[in-house]
């Protein structure tokens, strides 16, 4: 069946590089407009309230970089991970834990000025994302007990976790029935930087962690390291490579950024926990690092763009009546256009000539 | 109060609950077994099971019967099966990153379409689900009869699934040639038999599999479907597989003795009550599977050409 091989590319064309990605998102919009026509609206029209939804006003665009800063976070996490060969798929446990640091710090325990508090915050995020990784990277490397999964189970239980803390001891008094932590203190509040928007502080430190990740991974030792890592993990042992340790701190980096992403939701966003704080960008993370070519400046734009498609499906779906899913319809088919864009760059495929 | 909790153990319907429970877990790790089993990791498995769970309820709520509900559930899991196996067997992508895609796609599709069909509804609508049949002359043993034959078709149906699924895997020639696709696809396609094609369809029937464990929880064991109903119940199946050591017979064990300890401690909550918080017994299904799978992780042996590539022609 299906009478075809793979041939290895001697020779890739540099047109084809730029192409793959835009061609991969060109073609999730394409096969996601078969789901508007099902839904009875028209494909163009319903993508062009996407857009106004997502950069047509002020307020739409600002609202499109708020949204884009946890995934952006989420993305570097899945990015360098991924990088490695790590399969960290728990920046969604990672993420929450980030935000249980804050509220456990941030809500009166720990009193600082603002330039202190704030960047306190972030440490202690970025500690407690890495720190739930840590056990699950020691287990994957001395017992090899598979990360993909252990990580897909550990989001389960820290959002239980959330949950009974939520209702339980954590519990806001003051919030009148609905299950939320207390308030961060004014000190450690992200600030507005664009005024009479929700965009905050959270978006700039996210376009930093990025550009810190791009220095690290293409000027230092280590950068390097994770590469070959990822290449190769038993010749880079022979090559001298401490691969263990590697990857060890490529989880803690990673599950730091995930935790970061719980710090701009809670510290910026919101304000203070909640059971809904991430409608799932530990998920959307992946899609965003696939989309970037798992390259941290890339993730950046990715980041942004996807964004503006959940931001902008919300504006869609009021105006023509098209349900907000078909937003991760889009994002799901952009993983799956991106891998096979990755595919096709590698290799030819040539029909014919395969005896069965 | 000690001998409360052992009493647990000796009342039917805690062994019937197990059963229950197990169902759903033994559908899906059977269908994990053969993807692995024939060398490929498939993460699309908790998305393919909510689409499973989505398109069963909706096909009767529409008017099929319920085994035609079952049949077009398998059916569109074998759909995203072939989706699953376009990409990692014949485009040979990474499986990881397409069973993550799959997983997107198929759950947003399947909650796009629940949306779209059903727009307004705010209580989710009920189905008429299997009802329990009580095997003649056998149900009406004191005990044994409640505890294991008073349940409905689709119950049954999971436990003659094992023994196909033994069978096939143990017994016939296409069972052979899906453990050499896991093991030494090099000596299989020597054999003149097509890799990619044993490999693809391990995929599409495990798939299929997978969507009737969906099927299973709106179909037999609930009335109705609700967003996040699979819960994890996916990635648990995927850490049974490992588990069970890739044996079917095993994995029945770990399903129905993964089910026990659910069952037991729903049970055992009542009896403590409020003492200890309801989110630490939900808990525990994740953690007694990261527990099992640290347990399994001495003796692992995964199928040797998991998650490699079989590219034709090609010399490894």
């Amino acid at each position: 069946m299906f009478d075809f091989r793979l041939e290895q590319r001697r020779f890739i064309s540099p047109w084809l590089i730029v192409f793959a990605p835009v061609g991969a998102v060109m073609f999730s919009f394409l096969v996601a407009s078969i789901l508007i026509l099902l839904a009875g609206a028209n494909p163009l029209e319903s993508y062009f309230k996407l857009f106004l939804g997502a950069f047509g006003s002020k307020n739409a665009l600002a609202e499109t970089l708020t949204r884009s800063t946890p995934i952006i976070l989420t993305g570097l996490a899945a990015a360098i991970a991924f990088r490695a060969k790590f399969w960290n798929i728990g920046a969604e446990g990672q993420l929450y834990a980030g935000a249980l640091a804050v509220t456990f710090f941030g809500t009166g325990l720990i009193e600082l000025p603002t330039l202190l508090m704030i960047p306190f915050l972030f440490l202690m995020g970025a500690l407690a994302g890495g720190l739930l990784l840590l056990p699950l990277v020691l287990l994957r490397n001395y017992y090899r007990v598979d990360e993909v999964v252990t990580t897909l189970l550990t989001n389960f239980i820290i959002v239980l976790l959330v949950g009974y803390l939520l209702e339980g001891p954590w519990k806001d008094p003051m919030a009148l029935g609905w299950p939320q932590g207390e308030s961060v203190i004014d000190e450690g509040i992200l600030p507005q930087i664009v005024s009479r928007t929700r965009l905050h502080l959270g978006f700039i430190i996210s376009i930093g962690t990025a550009m810190i990740i791009w220095l690290l991974l293409s000027k230092t030792v280590l950068g390097y390291r994770i590469k070959a890592v990822g290449i190769n993990p038993a010749a880079s042992h022979h090559a001298g490579v401490p691969v263990v340790k590697t990857v060890i701190i490529v989880a803690l980096l990673s599950g730091g950024m995930a935790g970061m992403a719980g710090v701009t939701e809670t510290a910026g966003l919101k304000g203070y926990l909640t059971l809904d704080l991430s409608p799932g960008f530990g998920y959307a993370g992946i899609a965003v690092a696939m989309l970037a070519g798992l390259h941290p400046i890339g993730v950046i734009f990715s980041g942004i763009f996807l964004a503006s498609i959940y931001v902008g499906a919300d504006a869609m779906s009021r105006a023509v009546n098209v349900p907000t899913y078909l937003a991760d319809v889009i994002v799901a088919l952009t993983v799956l256009f991106v891998l096979f864009s990755i595919v096709i760059l590698k290799f030819r495929i040539v029909f014919g000539g395969v005896k069965p | 109060m000690i001998l409360d909790f052992v009493e647990i153990l000796f009342t039917a319907g805690f062994w019937a609950a197990t059963i229950r429970i197990a169902c759903p877990l033994i559908f899906a790790t059977l269908g994990e077994l053969i993807c692995e089993r024939a060398g490929v990791l498939n993460l699309g498995i908790e998305g393919i099971m909510s689409i499973g769970a989505m398109v069963g309820w909706m096909s009767v709520y529409q008017g099929a019967d319920l085994y035609s509900g079952v049949l077009i559930a398998a059916f569109v899991g074998g759909l995203f099966g072939l989706l699953h196996a376009i990409f990692s067997v014949y485009l040979g992508a990474s499986q990881h990153v397409t069973g993550i895609g799959i997983t997107m796609l198929a759950s947003s599709i399947g909650f796009f379409s629940f949306k779209l069909l059903l727009p307004k509804s705010t209580t989710p609508p009920k189905i008429e689900p299997f009802q329990p049949i009580e095997v003649p002359f056998l149900s009406e043993i004191p005990f044994f009869g409640e505890a294991l034959f008073q349940h409905t078709p689709f119950t049954y149906l999971a436990i003659i699934s094992v023994i196909f699924i033994f069978w096939v895997i143990n017994r016939t020639p296409y069972g052979l040639s899906i453990k050499m696709a896991g093991e030494n696809p090099m000596a299989l396609e020597a054999q003149g038999i097509d890799v990619l094609f044993v490999r693809a369809t391990a995929v599409i029937f495990g798939s299929a599999l997978m969507a009737v464990g969906g099927a299973y929880l709106t179909m037999s064991a609930f009335d109705a479907f609700y967003f996040g109903m699979v819960n994890g119940r996916g990635w648990i199946a995927i850490a049974l597989v490992i588990f069970a050591s890739w044996k079917p017979e095993r994995a029945l064990f770990g399903a129905l003795l993964f089910a026990g300890l659910d069952a037991y401690q729903v049970r055992a909550q009542q009896l403590v009550g409020a003492m200890i918080p309801y989110q630490f017994f939900l808990m525990m299904p994740f953690f007694l599977s990261i527990v099992a799978m640290i347990l399994a992780a001495k003796n692992t042996r995964y199928p040797k050409a998991l998650l490699i590539p079989f590219r034709r022609g090609e010399r490894h």
